[in-house]
């Protein structure tokens, strides 16, 4: 217990503050992922034979190839393409891209990747009739969208959005590879300095059981509030 | 290009071996956990609850770190037969990833014997068969049938699931690829390549999958 003190000598704070970052990054890659699910899902329904297949090949490509491969790519390939990218601009100075930035940003890919399966599937099992009606009664596809099919969709989509929280939850602790200060990176460097990894993993596991757990307890509450009406 | 593919087909033939070795043992792991789920005595019932929690809970580099890592720490694991199976990162991997997919193919498998319709087993035990042929020749199969799809998937997450045995310095096709990485500084062609290559296995077990269903699966 008196290693897991707050203060100079025991690991309480620095895991308390990792702990910190990991929901960060966690909140980051999800709303990143939200934004890359936002504009694959429309592809991915589009009638358009090419759009279409952007869509299929961003989820089949990414929900098929190990989550540890995008971190790797874009933590090792990312510094190179910006500095490439740089040196058009005339700029030949070392980037060197924050381990935060990659790590929500290749996380919040992978799981952009599930959301867009998640909304088309949310779309697709909304009523036919219903974007009929919408039509009859001259409503514009934009507010069609936003008014009735955008908040339709967030309900039938909730319980599986909250299975990818936990996976990208978990996910994060793939992040720790490339140095940034998460759970699994600071109990990694306490068991590497008191050389007592079976302790703090065991903590690092209970963090993530926590964290797994309260949001489960949220998203629960969540559900209720949305599904009042039904 | 062309010189980096002989050793990443090697990294291929250990990720499929993790692969292989971990889903057979995650297999009986499962299916012993679920039925022990399915059993009506609550203590049993919460320890294999318990199980699949923990392993469902948690990243499976917290797992893998536990066992490599952790157990290593236990003297009395360090001056036990079983350090000759812990001190080996292959077999600690193995361990890791058979406890992680288990817990996950118990939760397929007990929620695939509690769709089976009651009907069945009543009418099974009106015809006089005893309760273990019951369960091996009626609930055990319509259950495995059932659990198809869903185990397919479970497949391929654990293939993406054995890139993590590179932390620990398994020379698995991510260790290769990052071997590439560090030696030739290409990123690209190193990862992307290497991701082809995972594509590929995740596309022949899907096709695999679908064939089974098409032929064991049920007709719907």
């Amino acid at each position: 217990m008196e290693l897991l003190s707050f203060g100079d000598t025991g690991w309480g704070d620095e895991l308390f503050l990792a702990t910190l970052m990991t929901i960060a990054v966690s909140i980051a890659a999800m709303a990143i992922g939200f934004l890359f699910a936002l504009i694959f899902t429309p592809l991915k329904l589009s009638k358009n034979k090419s759009l279409n297949i952007i869509g299929n090949c961003y989820t089949t490509i990414i929900r098929g190839v190990p989550e540890l491969l995008v971190i790797y790519l874009l933590f090792f390939g990312g510094t190179g393409a910006a500095m490439y990218v740089a040196s058009i601009f005339g700029y030949d100075g070392y980037i060197e891209i924050n381990a935060f930035i990659t790590g929500a940003l290749a996380i919040g890919i992978i799981s952009g990747a599930y959301s867009t399966e998640v909304f088309r599937g949310a779309i697709l099992s909304i009523d036919k009739g219903q974007f009929e009606a919408s039509k009859v009664l001259g409503i514009k596809k934009n507010i069609q969208f936003y008014k009735i099919i955008l908040p339709q969709m967030l309900r039938l989509s909730i319980p599986n959005l909250s299975n990818i929280w936990q996976i990208t939850l978990k996910d994060t602790s793939l992040i720790s590879v490339t140095g940034l200060v998460e759970i699994m990176r600071q109990s990694y460097i306490a068991a590497g300095s008191t050389r007592d990894p079976l302790f703090f993993y065991s903590v690092a596991a209970v963090l993530y059981l926590m964290l797994t757990f309260l949001s489960m307890k949220l998203i629960n509450k969540l559900e209720t509030k949305y599904s009042k009406g039904y | 290009m062309i010189s980096i593919f002989p050793s990443l087909l090697s990294g291929a033939v250990i990720t499929l071996q993790l692969l292989v070795s971990s889903m057979f043992f995650g297999l009986i792991i499962g299916l012993i956990f679920a039925i022990l789920r399915i059993n009506k005595n609550p203590i049993i019932n919460k320890f294999a609850y318990g199980y699949s929690y923990f392993f469902r809970g948690t990243p499976l580099l917290v797992q893998l770190y536990l066992i490599y890592y952790g157990l290593a720490n236990i003297e009395l694991l360090r001056n036990s037969f079983f350090w000759v199976i812990i001190k080996e990162p292959y077999w600690c991997a193995i361990i890791a990833f058979s406890l992680n997919t288990g817990a996950y193919t118990s939760e397929i498998l007990r929620s695939a014997f509690q769709t089976i319709k009651k009907g069945y087993i009543e009418a099974a035990q009106s015809l006089g068969v005893t309760k273990k042929i019951t369960f091996y020749r009626i609930q055990l199969p319509i259950a495995v049938k059932q659990s198809l799809p869903a185990y397919g998937n479970e497949i391929i997450l654990m293939l993406k699931g054995t890139s993590l045995a590179s932390v620990i310095t398994i020379m698995d096709l991510m260790g290769e690829a990052r071997k590439v990485n560090v030696l030739t500084f290409k990123p690209f062609e190193a990862f992307i390549t290497a991701g082809v290559i995972y594509l590929f296995i995740t596309f022949i077990i899907h096709n695999i999958i679908k064939y089974l269903e098409k032929k064991y699966g049920f007709q719907t």
